[in-house]
């Protein structure tokens, strides 16, 4: 596994970063640590000497970064066009009913996460869903409440054990 | 100058200004919203849009600049349809709300569909649902009124240097936030409410105490007593319809009796002991090598400022109180014994120009052993609510005089109001107290007006000191940048969190134009020029409060009840 890089190193490899540095700084902390936590932002405005309000205003006006830690099972629900015209749209629904949470988001004892993704190259399975990178096809709302459930009951019963 | 037509008559045109401008001037009437005087145009909104003869399309005059020869159409079919629609885009997911609405009466957006005859809502948008931000002391966001405007985004950061908050995410699910969205009670907010006059609807409000004055008032165990900031009877009559510089200190001390206040002091009466105890302390840091430039702290925004973002100044800020702060504790102290009443039944209400004053009044070491020096505090907008809600029309009442103890006070300290009051009050006394001789001419004009940054240096005996006053805390952050690369000819500073002080504070009527804040400013000068008592240092009561209670400036009972301290602020910058 590569090593991971630190925020500081990340920074220290950005020497004089100007805002237009902004997105490819805050795209390799996200790779590095898997989401944009408050002490990153913090310490990228410090160096880019940006208030932290305007990072979050720029990082949030894309898709792709989120803010929370993943949870123990990250759930990734694809939006593509097969996808969608096959009901993507209401199997997004039941999880964000199940879970509680919106993309983007984590449950609050860092169970679940959740995230939307375009096309993940198998549309033939459509509707695609992949958690923790193993793909889960034609699911239906039905179907994916039931993978969810399971998940929760493994993680109980590690709990207790 | 150069000649332009609009609307078929022929007006004149300076160069490098914007077609908005010179249409103004000759007093034809176009709808703005992201338009804000003295800022770049960002040109967001299109509400300004006219016809330009020879350009293709609808031209924003907010941001284009004038030019010769330009004939110019502000009120085509065209023109207006198009305006129209811009608002029933506005409208269309807008909580129809204006009966229970803060800005009722008073919205720049409802004007703006009334102005443009929008009578009808013309689209169905879905609607965000956000849940309204109460977590601050002073200010309310309710994000389900922002029509995204970007006017407060712009106040907080060009003119404040705060940058609390900014545009979060994108397209229709874009709102205005704080860094990650948290409340902005733990943001960098520092409470100013300048956010709040620059808002076209109620998505900015102050937080309210109204409702709880008034339980106050109604309990007949509490001894209610109110305190009024110098610039708040100079604004308090454009709530009542009447022209910005009126000023009503007088009828508004008559009316805050009928309302059913115990004691009416005047907050002037604190600023002249500001005075003594500020101008001891800058003696004894000059005298004794404490840490000089000294910044003034009546301001509680810029104290909070200092806290947050440059944490390194906080030994150079007057430990001094407020004004409003000071009244506070002498009001639960030296008031309380003279009256034999038990400070816990005594409820202190302050009137004030401010938001941040409200932060300011919970901070938790403005009290003694658990009582707070001061209980609510508010703005004059709410002051007029208050007058409204009880039936008392304070232009129809004859001025009486505020009580003693605390009632009187210099016309030097009813300068707190407006940016370099506080120096000019403290220059005249500083003179006498160093020289023991009263100055020629009290009025120094070089300490007046509305520029953000003024300066002064004057002999003061044999000491020469530099003066410098500034207001925003734009205009702060750049002094303090100037200090911090090592300049060294000023020794003390005053700063006002709102451009132009006090009488443009985040508490004061909405609506006000530069040409009204000047007004307010020329009213306190007229009060000033008026006076008999000019200086701080000659305040009699003042001197009593010395005598009998205090002891001197800068003694220990002063230090128990009119100093205080600060702390370095952790929060998302
Ligand atoms: S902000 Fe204006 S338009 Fe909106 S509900 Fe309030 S008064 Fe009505
Ligand atoms: S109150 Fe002042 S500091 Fe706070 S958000 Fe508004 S403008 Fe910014
Ligand atoms: S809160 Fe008010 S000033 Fe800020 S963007 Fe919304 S409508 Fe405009
Ligand atoms: S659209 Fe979902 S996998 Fe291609
Ligand atoms: S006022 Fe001109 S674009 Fe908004």
């Amino acid at each position: 596994m590569p090593s991971v890089k630190s925020v500081e190193t990340i920074l220290m490899d950005h020497p004089d970063a100007g805002r237009d540095h902004l997105i490819p700084i805050l795209q390799e902390i996200q790779e590095a640590e898997g989401y944009l936590s408050q002490e990153s932002i913090t310490k990228v405005g410090r160096a880019l000497e940006m208030p932290s309000s305007k990072i979050f205003g720029v990082a949030t006006f894309f898709n792709m970064f989120r803010f929370q830690a993943k949870g123990k099972y990250h759930v990734m629900v694809c939006r593509g066009t097969a996808c969608h015209v096959k009901g993507s749209g209401r199997a997004l629904d039941m999880v964000t009913k199940a879970l509680k949470i919106q993309p983007g988001e984590t449950t609050r004892d860092k169970a679940f996460s959740l995230e939307v993704v375009a096309c993940m190259g198998a549309c033939g399975l459509a509707p695609v869903v992949n958690i923790n990178g193993q793909f889960y096809a034609k699911v239906s709302p039905m179907k994916l409440q039931r993978i969810i459930e399971e998940c929760r009951e493994k993680e109980q019963t590690h709990v207790h054990a | 100058m150069f000649a332009i037509e609009a609307n078929g008559q022929t007006i004149e045109a300076k160069r490098g200004e914007t077609i908005l401008q010179s249409l103004k001037r000759a007093g034809i009437n176009v709808p703005t919203i992201c338009h804000m005087e003295g800022l770049l145009p960002s040109g967001t909104c299109r509400m300004c849009v006219v016809e330009v003869e020879g350009y293709g399309g609808l031209i924003p005059s907010c941001s284009y600049p004038v030019a010769e020869g330009m004939k110019i159409r502000t009120n085509t079919p065209d023109v207006m349809t198009t305006r129209k629609t811009i608002i029933d885009l506005l409208l269309s997911n807008h909580p129809d709300d204006c009966l229970y609405c803060a800005r009722n009466g008073n919205c720049d957006l409802a004007k703006l569909a009334a102005d443009n005859g929008v009578r009808e809502r013309s689209y169905q948008g879905g609607r965000n649902r956000r849940p309204k931000d109460i977590s601050s002391p002073s200010i309310i966001r309710d994000p389900d009124k922002c029509i995204l405007c970007g006017k407060c985004v712009r106040m907080c950061d060009e003119i404040q240097g705060v940058s609390a908050i900014d545009f979060i995410a994108r397209g229709s699910k874009a709102f205005i936030g704080t860094a990650f969205n948290q409340g902005l009670n733990v943001s960098s907010c520092i409470n100013c409410g300048q956010c709040i006059l620059v808002c076209p609807t109620a998505a900015l409000s102050e937080h309210k105490y109204v409702n709880e004055v008034l339980q106050a008032l109604a309990d007949p165990d509490k001894v209610v007593v109110v305190q009024h900031a110098p610039a708040v009877s100079v604004t308090i009559a454009e709530e009542f319809g009447f022209a910005p510089g009126t000023d009503f200190d007088g009828k508004m001390t008559a009316a805050l009796r009928r309302v059913g206040f115990d004691r009416v002091f005047d907050t002037s009466f604190t600023a002249d002991l500001t005075i003594m105890e500020e101008g001891s302390e800058l003696v004894d840091r000059v005298q004794n090598g404490g840490a000089l430039p000294m910044f003034t702290s009546c301001s509680p925004g810029w104290v909070k400022f200092v806290e947050e973002f440059y944490p390194e100044f906080l030994p150079n800020v007057s430990t001094c109180k407020s004004p409003q702060q000071m009244m506070g504790a002498i009001i639960k102290s030296f008031f309380a014994q003279k009256e034999k009443i038990d400070p816990k039944n005594i409820v202190s209400v302050s009137l004030m120009p401010c938001t941040a004053k409200k932060f300011e009044c919970g901070r938790p070491e403005m009290g003694q052993d658990f009582v707070a020096d001061v209980d609510y505090v508010l703005t004059t907008r709410e002051l007029a609510e208050l007058f409204r809600i009880t039936g008392v029309n304070p232009a129809a009442i004859e001025p009486e005089a505020p009580d003693t103890p605390f009632g009187e006070r210099s016309s030097a300290g009813k300068l707190f109001g407006a940016s370099g009051g506080v120096m000019e009050a403290a220059l005249r006394s500083a003179v006498f107290l160093l020289t023991g001789e009263e100055m020629q001419d009290y009025t120094i004009q070089a300490l007046r007006g509305m520029e953000g940054s003024k300066e002064l240096r004057v002999k003061v005996g044999d000491l020469e000191v530099g003066a410098a006053v500034v207001s925003s805390l734009g205009q702060a952050r750049k002094l303090m940048d100037e200090i911090k690369a090592g300049r060294k000819d000023i020794h003390f500073i005053e700063v006002m969190t709102c451009p132009g002080g006090c009488i443009n504070g985040g508490g004061q009527p909405i609506g006000a134009d530069k040409s009204a804040i000047q007004a307010r400013m020329a009213a306190l000068y007229q009060i000033d020029s008026d006076d008999q008592l000019r200086v701080s240092h000659k305040n009699e009561w003042v001197q009593r409060l010395y005598k009998e209670f205090l002891g001197k400036p800068l003694g220990h009972k002063s230090h128990e009840l009119l100093h205080t301290h600060y702390d370095k602020r952790e929060v998302l910058l």
